[in-house]
């Protein structure tokens, strides 16, 4: 239990993801360095094909906002939220995604 | 006076979870039927209902995010559309998902369809936070727009009006066209060279076609090829154009109609949709910080599952003892209108059709329990929580090849309580990775199927009394641990070269199960389950019956039993000698009337539960045979004299009735087979008993406990149980749990029955998948009942050790497995149609 608890309060820090101004951007990072509860934006993604359509259709398009939910109990896949609704990728769909912290 | 059409048809289209069914249920109603898009395994539902002008045909397309070309189901759909042309197309909407729902309905609109939006679920969003101006909708895509929450009916009559009415003026000048910028040239000369061709004009939306020219979709290149006369100069301006324009903006054009459609979504979300609340959390959400809470998640899936187990399983069971009498009832009345069995042998016209009935009624009498079990599976998919299990498994499946939607199909066919594999092969249809779809059909006849119970059961009472609940631990975990292994094998050998597809998933809402919609679809899948008892399985026990009966017990082996059966009745007509019955029962037809009638009575007798119901057989018999019904309830000295003699005469002819019939077997052709198999399966301690249970039970599984019932007769008219009498008999032939275990394992692994491996045909369309999942398990089943049976012999195990030992290697090879690279991730993904990078 309380590894669990452990987890929790770790995912919760996320000062250090916002902490880019104008002057200095963070590095570009990918979605799974997103921890959880963070916020960032879409810059691009490398997908092709149906992967790529599929992000696509469900709203990973450039600038969207993407909320990081949760991750399942083995770590994989990731849940996270676009604008109303909610939407799980495995992290190596997410390593695809190029985002910028928000 | 030109008259519309009265009769109209039309199409409902709309994105996953958007509630399209509850649209179409709350349309159509009850009259619904479900068909099949031509040449694919993809469902087509068709329903239809009148309002006051005539008859609708709606169509149920299937639910996609878009209409590309990259997926069956979005092929299906666009082509349905293309072609059949429907007076009015329903998109519907999630209320909650508005701007992601846009991006459809601009592709509807582009496709120049008249369309009306269904805007599904406006109460979720409004839970939500979310107030959807419908009217301003309405007029900024220039189309009609419904309010609606299908789950409770609520804008029916609206839906139904505006659908007549946009029907009826099908050209909807008004409705809303997505402007490309910078692309706009482009789609302009495009389509000027597009528009000579007439023959393409007629057959598609010239603007929508220049579009997906640019986009580089696959199958719209196929239709110019078809229909355009000069294809080549076509494809060449494309190129062109792709060129000029990725030149001049950096970006491909397919990503730039992506963006622009997203920024037109957005500036429509932002004029329709009011914020009410920014700061509720979805009531979704909330759940979901309980139920996928990391640490507690395994938790209530554990839960979940044994819920469902004890639900169905245990009280279904229980269940059938009610159902079951009414089945025997059915069986008795069969067996009456049949004609009355002989002194020793039945005729075929008895037998047959008996074995028919008791076939089809050993697996009706699983009927109970499928029907809670499918009832509880849909409560699970309707309610979203399905989606949840997929997600916390997705990790284990993915490691060994298969996809998070896996899940269902392993739960109808029964991991750990007890499933069928024929419904459960018949899900795999959702799942979108083609890999993990055929690994999944492959691997779902492993599960423990309610039909493989009974020999377990009986093998574990004989065998491992003292350790019962250990081996039914085994039994229920090694087969999830195999199935896994195998998986894992398949999809990195013969399926490596297969397409597989990302754990993409939008995460449904939870939603309240619908009562109505819970019991069609459990009703539906047991439907199913019936008719395959009423085919396949009736079809099966006619074979079996062939092969097990035929080509008959030799000549003088009957002689023998005959001259026997003549003494027993030499031996009771001398008893009766001199009695006033002896000339009543002097020829061999009274005798054998008054042996059938006696049955029977004594049958009735047992089957009255209450004195009323006891005395009213006895007045029933004795109205009816007057002269014998004292032989049947004796009262006075000499009645009773011949009555125990009768009984004695009665036991010799079952104890013939049954050796004659064993011996049937023995001699039959499954017997023969049955023994040409021994010298193989004989390292797996399998004799010829075993292996005709075995084969038999490839027609059904329920029959390999029937079989062993035949073939271990010895004692069975002295009302001991088959357990004791393979006991017996296994003592004497040096039988021990080792044996059993090897026969445990192999039946574990035992190819699928043949009503499985037909849907195996239905569902992968081709016959070599069907073999396949015939031969695979058969000689790996054997590979490792004979590696157990010959390794454990030689080390002298014991059938526990062997088990536990067997149990380790299992799983180490699992969890070894399960680190292996897959080699579908080398490849990079599936292969795509044209390069598309993202540079903005």
């Amino acid at each position: 239990m309380k590894r669990f608890r452990k987890i929790h309060k770790l995912s919760t820090e996320c000062t250090e993801c916002t902490l880019g101004t104008e002057h200095h951007k963070p590095p570009c990072q990918v979605l799974t360095q997103v921890k959880k509860g963070c916020r960032c934006r879409i810059r691009r993604h490398n997908a092709h094909g149906a992967i790529r359509q599929r992000l696509l259709d469900l709203g990973f398009v450039p600038n969207a906002e993407v909320e990081m939910i949760r991750c399942a109990t083995l770590g994989d896949p990731l849940e996270m939220r676009m604008g109303d609704y909610y939407v799980t990728l495995r992290k190596r769909e997410a390593d695809l995604i190029e985002v910028q912290m928000a | 006076m030109s008259s519309p059409k009265n009769n109209i048809s039309i199409g409902l289209a709309g994105q996953q979870n958007a509630g399209k069914s509850t649209i179409f249920n709350m349309l159509t109603g009850a009259s619904q039927h479900i068909a099949n898009y031509p040449g694919v395994t993809v469902d087509k539902k068709v329903g239809n209902y009148r309002d006051e002008h005539g008859r609708v045909e709606v169509v149920d397309l299937p639910g996609t995010y878009s209409l590309t070309s990259f997926s069956l189901e979005e092929r299906v759909a666009r082509d349905f559309l293309l072609r059949e042309k429907p007076d009015a197309i329903v998109n519907v909407v999630d209320a909650s998902s508005l701007r992601r729902g846009l991006y459809f309905t601009f592709q509807l609109l582009e496709m120049s369809f008249p369309v009306v939006m269904a805007l599904n679920m406006v109460d979720v969003a409004e839970a939500n936070g979310r107030r959807v101006d419908s009217e301003k909708l309405a007029q900024l895509l220039g189309i009609g727009v419904v309010p609606t929450v299908g789950r409770k009916g609520r804008g029916k009559e609206k839906l139904r009006q505006t659908i007549r009415q946009t029907a009826r003026e099908p050209k909807a000048k008004g409705s809303l066209r997505i402007e490309y910028d910078r692309l706009e040239e482009h789609i302009d000369s495009v389509y000027d060279v597009l528009s000579e061709s007439k023959a393409l004009a007629m057959a598609v939306p010239l603007r929508w076609m220049a579009v997906k020219l640019l986009e580089g979709d696959s199958e719209a290149f196929k239709l110019l090829n078809h229909y355009h006369k000069q294809p080549e100069n076509v494809i060449e301006l494309v190129r062109s154009s792709v060129e000029a324009f990725e030149e001049k903006t950096d970006i491909s054009p397919g990503d730039y109609i992506v963006s622009c459609r997203d920024r037109e979504a957005s500036r429509i979300v932002d004029q329709c949709v009011e914020v009410i609340n920014t700061n509720t959390v979805h009531v979704s959400e909330k759940i979901d910080r309980v139920l996928l809470h990391r640490g507690l998640a395994p938790l209530f899936l554990v839960l979940t599952v044994y819920l469902i187990y004890e639900l169905s399983i245990v009280q279904g069971y229980k269940l059938t003892f009610l159902t079951w009498p009414a089945l025997a009832w059915i069986r008795a009345t069969v067996a009456g209108l049949l004609p009355d069995p002989g002194m020793l042998q039945d005729t075929i016209l008895r037998s047959l059709p008996l074995w028919m009935v008791d076939s089809v009624n050993t697996l009706l009498n699983y009927v109970p329990i499928f029907l809670i079990l499918f009832a509880l599976i849909a409560i699970l998919e309707d309610s979203g929580y399905m989606a949840r299990i997929a997600f916390i498994l997705d990790r284990v499946f993915h490691s060994f090849g298969l996809h998070g939607q896996s899940t269902l199909p392993f739960i109808l066919g029964g991991v750990f309580t007890g499933g069928c594999a024929v419904p459960g092969i018949m899900a795999t249809k959702g799942i979108p990775d083609e890999r993990s779809r055929l690994a999944t059909i492959l691997t779902v006849p492993y599960m423990n199927c309610l039909a493989k119970i009974p020999l377990y059961t009986l093998l574990v009472n004989i065998y491992f009394t003292a350790s019962r609940s250990y081996v039914m631990l085994f039994i229920s975990t090694i087969t999830i641990i195999m199935a896994m292994i195998i998986a894992k094998i398949l999809t990195s050998t013969v399926l490596r070269g297969r397409e597989t597809s990302p754990f993409i998933m939008e995460m449904p809402n939870y939603h309240m199960p619908m009562v109505t919609s819970v019991l069609r679809r459990a009703f539906d899948r047991t439907w199913v389950y019936i008719k395959k008892v009423g085919t396949i399985v009736i079809a099966v026990a006619v074979c079996v019956y062939v092969l097990l009966q035929f080509p008959g017990i030799p000549d003088d082996r009957m002689e023998h039993y005959q001259k026997r059966m003549d003494a027993a009745i030499k031996d009771f007509q001398a008893d009766i000698q001199g009695t006033q019955y002896a000339d009543l029962l002097d020829d061999e037809q009274g005798l054998l009337d008054l042996l059938n009638i006696s049955a029977r009575y004594r049958e009735a007798k047992l089957a009255a539960s209450t004195q009323e119901a006891s005395r009213a057989v006895d007045e029933r018999y004795e109205a009816r045979y007057p002269e014998l019904f004292p032989l049947l309830r004796a009262r006075d000295a000499e009645s009773r004299a011949i009555s125990r003699s009768l009984r004695n005469l009665a036991n010799e002819r079952t104890t013939l009735r049954t050796q004659i019939r064993e011996e049937t077997i023995v001699h039959s052709y499954f017997g023969s087979l049955g023994k040409a198999l021994e010298p193989v399966t004989q390292f797996a301690g399998f004799d010829w008993k075993i292996n005709v249970a075995l084969i038999s039970s490839f027609a059904a599984r329920e029959s390999s406990v029937a079989t062993l019932g035949v073939l271990f007769q010895e004692g069975a008219d002295e009302n001991i149980p088959l357990e004791e009498r393979m006991e017996r008999e296994g003592e004497a032939g040096g039988n021990t749990p080792l044996h059993a275990l090897a026969l445990m394992l192999f039946f574990a692994l035992y190819p699928p029955c043949l009503a499985a491996t037909i849907m195996v045909k239905v569902q992968t369309g081709s016959y070599k998948w069907m073999f396949f999942s015939i031969a695979f398990p058969t000689i790996f089943g054997l590979a490792v009942a004979s590696g157990v049976f010959t390794f454990g012999t030689m080390l002298g195990l014991s059938g526990i050790q062997a088990m536990g030992a067997f149990y380790v290697l299992a799983l180490i090879t699992a969890i070894g497995l399960s680190f292996i690279r897959d080699p579908g991730w080398d490849q990079g993904g599936p292969r795509y149609t044209t390069k598309q990078e993202f540079t903005p």
